[in-house]
C-alpha cells in the first residue's frame, strides 16, 4: 500500500532536550498505526510537530493525499496543516465548553466552508445553503460517532466518555485523510474503550483514512492496530504487526526494564 | 555636560521610584499571574494617607523628623492594608476563573478607588510638603541634584537590598519563590497559599508607599489622578525587566526613567507620557519576556 | 451559635473598614488656610455600611458557591426570562409593537433634553455592542477601544472643518477609518497573550489620545475643533429642536442596523470561528481556523462601529477635544459589555440603558457615577462573570429529529 505520510529524520530539541530525535516513520493509506512508548518517549511531541504546533530542528514531513498534489507540511501553520487534511485530537480534553455539542463539530467545518463577514450580513443564498449543509453534515457526523443523543447540549456538560468521541467527531469534520488520535481512551471505562474500538474501526472502514494513534491501552492497540511503531527516548526503537512488536525483545526491555528479557 | 548630568539624576530619580513601583506588579505577576492595575492606586492613597497625617500633625506642631517618619509610616501602614483587602475583594473570590476575570476586576478596582479619593477628597491638586530634609553637604551640587533626589535613591537602594534579603534568605521568601514557581505544588508541601498571596500584595503596597510619599515631596503636589499614570509606567518598567523578575523590575524602572528624562530633555517635553507608551508597546510586541525575562512556551 | 458568629465576623469587618477609611473619609485638610475638618459622620456610615454589606458579600458568596456545586452535579443551565420571552412569540410581538410605539412617540412627548439623553444611551448601545465582538465574543480584552471612537470622530470633525464634508458622506468614511485602525494597531499586537494584549490596547489608547492633545497643527490640540456641522437633512440644515428629534431617530435606525448586523455576524460561520477562539485558542487552530485572520477580523469589526460612532458623536454635539476619548470612556464602554453579559446583545443593550439612564435621572447617583462603574466591574466579576444575562446567545439548535428533554432545556 501507498504511504501518505512520510517522516524523515525528524528532530525537535526544546533547548538541551532532544525529545524526538532523528525519527522515520510512514503511515500508509488506510491503516491503523499505533504509537506506543512509556511517557516522555516524546509520542506527543511528534504529534505537537506534525500538526505545527512546534517546528521540528531538523528532518522533513511530507504528505501525499490521495487525488490531491503531494508537498510538505515542514513549517507550515496548525491551520493550513488542517486544511491540508492532517487532524487530531487532543490528550488533555480540548473542547469549546461553552458551545453546544452541534456548533463544536461544525467549528471542524470551518476550513471546509467559505461564508466570510460580507456573506454573514447579506445573508445571500449561498450562504443560507452552507449553513444548511454544515449543520447537516455535522448532525451526521454525531450520528456516526453515536452522540448524536447530546446534539443540543453544551460540551462542557458531556460525560466523560462523551466528550473523548466529540473531539473525534470534531476532528473527523474536517475532512482528514489521516486522523491523530491522542490517547482517546484514556480515562476510560472498559466499556467505553470498546465503544471507541468499534468506533476506530469504523472510522477507518467508512471513512477510507489513515489513522495515527498514541494509546496505552495495550489491549485496545493490540486488537485494532495493523502496525506498531515503539518510542523510546524520543527514537523509534521498533517497528512491525502487533505479534512481532509483543515478542521483540527490545520493546520488552524499554517497558519492563533489563531483567525481563528473556 | 552639566545638562546632562542633571538629566541623568532626573532619570535616576524616577527610575528609583519607577522600580520602587514596579516591584508591586511584578511580585504580584509572579505568584498569581495578574497585572494588579489597582497598585498604581495603592501608591496614591499612600500620598494621600502621607498628605493628610503630615497636615494633622503639622497643626499640632510637631517637629519636621517625626512629621517625616509619622507620615511614611501611616502611608506604609495603611496602602499595606489596602492592598491586602483589595486582594480579599477583588482577587480571592477569582482564584480559579478565566485569566480575563481578575483583570476586568482589577480595572474596576481601579476605577473605584480613583473616584473614592476624588469623592471623599478632592479633584484639585493639593500641595504636598516637602518631607525631605535639605542637607547642608548638597548645597555645593544644587546645579545637577538635590537633597530629595539622593534621598530617593538612597531609600530605593536600602529598600532593594533589604527585599532581596527578605526573599533570599528568610522563610517567607522562600516560599514566595516556591508558589511563584508552581502554585499547586507548594501547596502540596505545605505552604499555606492564600497567606503568601497576601503577604506579597502587602510588601508590594508597602513599596509603592514608599515610592509615593518620595515622589509627592519632591514633587510637591498629589490628586486622584497620580497613580493611573505612574502606575502604567512603573508597569512598564516591570515588563520592560521580565515581568515577574525582581531585579529585572529594578532594571526596567532605570531604564524607564533615563529614557523618559533624556527623551523629554533632548526632544520634547510635550510628548513625555508617549514615551513610555511607545518603549511599553515596543517590548511588548518585540520582546514580550522583557531584558532579564524567560520566554516559556506554551503547554499543549 | 452560627449566629453570633456570623455577627462577630461582620463586627470585625466593620471595624476593619472604618479603620482603612479614617484618614481618607474622616480628615480633610484644606493646607492653604491651615484647616482641618474632622468628618466622624462619614466613620459611622462606613462602619454601619459594611456591618451589613458584608453579611450580603457572604450570603451572594454561598449563594454562587452552591450554584457552581448544582452545575457539576450535573445541573442544567437556568435558562433566564429574557430569552424565554423573546422565544415566546404571543409575548414577544406585542411587547415589540409596545416598545416600538413608544420609541416613535418619545421625542415628541419629553424635552429635547430627554432625547438627548436617550440618543447618547443609544449610541453607548452602538459601542457596547461593537466591543462585545472583540471582548464578548473573541474574547480580546481590548481596552484602547476609545482609540477608534476618537479616530472616527476627528475624521469628521478634520474633513469637515477643512473640506466641508457633510455627515452622511464621512460616515462610512469614519467607518472605515475605524476598522483601518483596527487592522494597524491590532496586527502587531493580536499574537499577544490575553492580559499583554489588554495593557497594549491601553496603550495605544493612550498614545492616540496624547498625540492629538499635542499635535497642534493636525488637531488643534487641547482646544479641539468647534462648530462642526450636524447632519443635514436632504441638504437642509435644521432648527436645533428639529435636529435633536431628526439625530434621535438617525442614533434608532443606527442602532437597528447594528443589532442587525452584529446579531448576524454572531449566528454565522465567522461569529463562531470567534467564539471558538474565546474558547480554546490552541483547539481552535487544530481545527483549521486561522487564528490572526480571525482575530484581526474581529478587532477591525469591532472598531467599525466605534468608528461610526466617532462621526455620529462629532456630529451630535458640533464640537471635540482629546478629554472626550479618555480611558475612562473606555472603561465606561466595557463595563457595559460587562455588566450586559459578554458575548449577548440583549445584555449589552440593557447594560447601556442601565449605565447611561441611571446616572442621568437620578441625580445623587451621578456623582458616584465612575465610583459605580468600578464597582459593578468588581461585583459583576466576583458574583455574576456571565453578566446580568448569560448564554442567551442562540445557539444552533438541531431540530430534526426529537431530542428527549428537549423542553425544558
Amino acid at each position: 500500500m501507498k504511504a501518505v505520510m512520510e517522516i524523515k529524520k525528524l528532530t525537535v530539541d526544546f533547548g538541551g532536550l532532544r525529545a524526538v530525535d532523528h525519527l522515520d516513520l510512514e503511515v500508509k493509506e488506510r491503516e491503523i498505526l499505533a504509537l506506543i512508548g512509556p511517557n516522555g518517549a516524546g509520542k506527543t511531541t511528534l504529534f505537537n510537530c506534525i500538526t505545527g504546533i512546534y517546528a521540528p530542528s531538523e528532518g522533513s514531513m511530507s504528505i501525499s493525499p490521495p487525488g490531491k498534489k503531494p508537498g510538505t507540511i515542514n513549517g507550515l501553520k496548525p491551520n493550513i496543516v488542517t486544511r491540508k487534511g492532517i487532524t487530531r485530537t487532543f490528550q488533555n480534553i480540548r473542547l469549546f465548553p461553552n458551545m453546544t455539542v452541534l456548533e463544536n463539530v461544525m467549528i471542524g467545518r470551518h476550513c471546509r466552508t467559505r461564508a466570510r463577514i460580507a456573506g454573514a450580513v447579506f445573508r445571500g443564498r449561498a450562504t443560507v445553503r452552507e449553513e444548511q449543509a454544515t449543520v447537516e453534515y455535522s448532525y451526521h457526523i454525531l450520528e456516526k460517532t453515536g452522540i448524536a443523543q447530546y446534539v443540543n447540549e453544551f460540551a462542557g456538560n458531556l460525560p466523560y466518555g462523551a466528550q473523548r468521541l466529540l473531539e473525534i467527531a470534531r476532528a473527523l469534520a474536517t475532512e482528514p485523510f489521516i486522523l491523530l488520535l491522542d490517547e482517546p481512551a484514556a480515562g476510560m471505562n472498559p466499556q467505553e474503550t470498546g465503544v471507541l474500538d468499534d468506533l476506530i474501526s469504523k472510522i477507518r472502514e467508512e471513512e477510507k483514512i489513515a489513522i495515527l494513534l498514541i494509546e496505552h491501552d495495550m489491549r485496545l492497540v493490540m486488537s485494532i492496530s495493523d502496525r506498531i511503531a515503539v518510542m523510546d527516548y524520543g527514537k523509534k526503537i521498533a517497528e512491525g504487526t502487533p505479534e512481532e512488536i509483543r515478542n521483540n525483545p527490545v520493546v520488552i526491555k524499554a517497558y519492563l526494564g533489563e531483567e525481563f528479557v528473556a | 555636560m552639566e545638562y546632562f548630568v542633571q538629566l541623568f539624576m532626573g532619570g535616576l530619580t524616577r527610575g528609583s521610584i519607577y522600580a520602587l513601583i514596579a516591584l508591586g506588579y511584578t511580585m504580584v505577576y509572579g505568584i498569581i499571574e495578574l497585572i494588579n492595575f489597582a497598585h498604581g492606586e495603592i501608591y496614591m492613597i499612600g500620598a494621600f494617607t502621607a498628605l493628610i497625617i503630615a497636615s494633622v500633625l503639622t497643626l499640632h506642631g510637631f517637629n519636621e523628623i517625626a512629621i517625616f517618619v509619622l507620615a511614611s509610616l501611616a502611608a506604609v501602614i495603611y496602602s499595606s492594608a489596602y492592598g491586602f483587602t483589595i486582594e480579599k475583594i477583588a482577587y480571592k473570590p477569582l482564584r480559579h476563573a478565566p485569566r480575563l476575570s481578575p483583570l476586568i476586576s482589577a480595572i474596576g478596582m481601579s476605577i473605584f478607588l480613583q473616584n473614592y479619593v476624588l469623592l471623599a477628597q478632592t479633584s484639585d491638586f493639593l500641595p504636598f510638603p516637602g518631607l525631605i530634609p535639605e542637607f547642608g553637604f548638597m548645597k555645593k551640587y544644587e546645579h545637577i541634584s538635590s537633597s530629595a533626589e539622593l534621598m530617593i535613591f538612597l531609600t530605593t537602594a536600602v529598600v532593594m537590598v533589604i527585599l532581596t534579603c527578605v526573599i533570599k534568605f528568610t522563610k517567607i521568601g522562600k516560599a514566595m519563590r516556591a508558589t511563584a514557581q508552581d502554585r499547586k505544588m507548594a501547596m502540596l508541601v505545605g505552604v499555606d497559599i492564600n497567606r503568601i498571596i497576601s503577604i506579597t500584595f502587602i510588601i508590594g503596597s508597602a513599596l509603592a508607599a514608599v515610592g509615593g510619599v518620595l515622589i509627592a515631596s519632591h514633587i510637591g503636589q498629589i490628586n486622584f489622578y497620580i497613580g493611573f499614570i505612574v502606575g502604567i509606567k512603573a508597569f512598564t518598567a516591570a515588563v520592560l525587566g521580565g515581568i515577574g523578575s525582581i531585579p529585572g523590575a529594578v532594571l526596567g524602572g532605570f531604564i524607564l526613567g533615563w529614557t523618559e528624562s533624556f527623551a523629554t530633555g533632548y526632544v520634547s517635553s510635550d510628548y513625555e507620557d508617549v514615551f513610555a507608551f511607545a518603549l511599553l508597546v515596543l517590548i511588548l510586541i518585540f520582546r514580550p519576556a522583557g531584558l532579564l525575562g524567560k520566554s516559556g512556551s506554551q503547554k499543549v | 451559635m452560627q449566629k453570633k458568629s456570623e455577627i462577630k465576623k461582620s463586627l470585625l469587618v466593620s471595624l476593619w473598614f472604618m479603620f482603612l477609611t479614617f484618614p481618607i473619609m474622616v480628615i480633610r485638610v484644606n493646607p492653604v488656610e491651615k484647616l482641618v475638618e474632622w468628618r466622624w459622620r462619614n466613620m459611622v456610615i462606613v462602619g454601619v455600611g459594611s456591618f451589613v454589606l458584608s453579611f450580603v458579600w457572604r450570603y451572594m458568596l454561598r449563594q454562587k458557591e452552591a450554584g457552581l456545586k448544582r452545575i457539576y452535579a450535573g445541573g442544567r443551565y437556568k435558562i433566564p426570562s429574557i430569552q424565554r420571552v423573546s422565544e415566546d412569540r404571543r409575548l414577544f410581538i406585542p411587547l415589540l409593537a409596545v416598545l416600538s410605539v413608544f420609541v416613535v412617540i418619545f421625542p415628541f412627548i419629553f424635552s429635547a433634553y430627554q432625547v438627548n439623553i436617550m440618543t447618547t444611551a443609544l449610541m453607548y448601545v452602538v459601542l457596547g455592542l461593537g466591543l462585545n465582538i472583540v471582548v464578548g465574543l473573541a474574547g480580546l480584552l481590548d481596552l484602547g477601544y476609545v482609540a477608534f471612537y476618537a479616530v472616527g470622530a476627528y475624521t469628521y470633525g478634520l474633513l469637515n472643518h477643512h473640506f466641508g464634508l457633510g455627515f452622511w458622506a464621512v460616515l462610512p468614511a469614519g467607518a472605515f477609518m475605524g476598522a483601518l485602525f483596527g487592522i494597524l494597531l491590532g496586527f502587531p499586537v493580536l499574537r499577544l497573550r490575553g492580559d499583554y494584549l489588554a495593557i497594549v490596547t491601553l496603550g495605544f489608547g493612550e498614545i492616540i489620545r496624547l498625540v492629538l492633545e499635542n499635535w497642534n497643527d493636525l488637531s488643534f490640540g487641547p482646544s479641539g475643533i468647534a462648530n462642526i456641522d450636524r447632519p443635514s437633512f436632504f441638504g437642509m440644515q435644521l432648527s436645533l429642536q428639529s435636529a435633536t428629534v431628526y439625530i434621535y431617530f438617525l442614533m434608532i435606525t443606527l442602532a437597528l442596523f447594528t443589532v442587525f448586523v452584529v446579531n448576524r455576524l454572531q449566528n454565522s460561520r465567522i461569529g463562531r470561528a470567534w467564539i471558538a477562539l474565546r474558547e480554546d485558542e490552541i483547539a481552535c487552530q487544530a481545527m483549521g481556523i486561522d487564528k490572526t485572520k480571525t482575530k484581526l477580523s474581529a478587532f477591525a469589526l469591532g472598531a467599525t462601529w466605534a468608528g461610526m460612532m466617532g462621526v455620529f458623536f462629532a456630529a451630535k454635539t458640533t464640537f471635540i477635544n482629546p478629554a472626550s476619548f479618555t480611558f475612562l470612556e473606555s472603561a465606561i464602554i466595557l463595563s457595559i459589555v460587562v455588566l450586559g453579559g459578554m458575548g449577548s446583545i440583549a445584555g449589552v443593550i440593557i447594560g447601556a440603558f442601565v449605565l447611561i439612564l441611571l446616572p442621568e435621572y437620578l441625580r445623587a447617583f451621578s456623582d458616584y457615577r465612575m465610583l459605580m462603574f468600578g464597582a459593578i466591574l468588581v461585583i459583576m466579576m466576583v458574583f455574576r462573570p456571565q453578566g446580568i444575562i448569560s448564554n442567551v446567545r442562540r445557539t444552533y439548535k438541531f431540530e430534526g429529529i426529537n431530542v428527549p428533554g428537549e423542553k425544558n432545556k
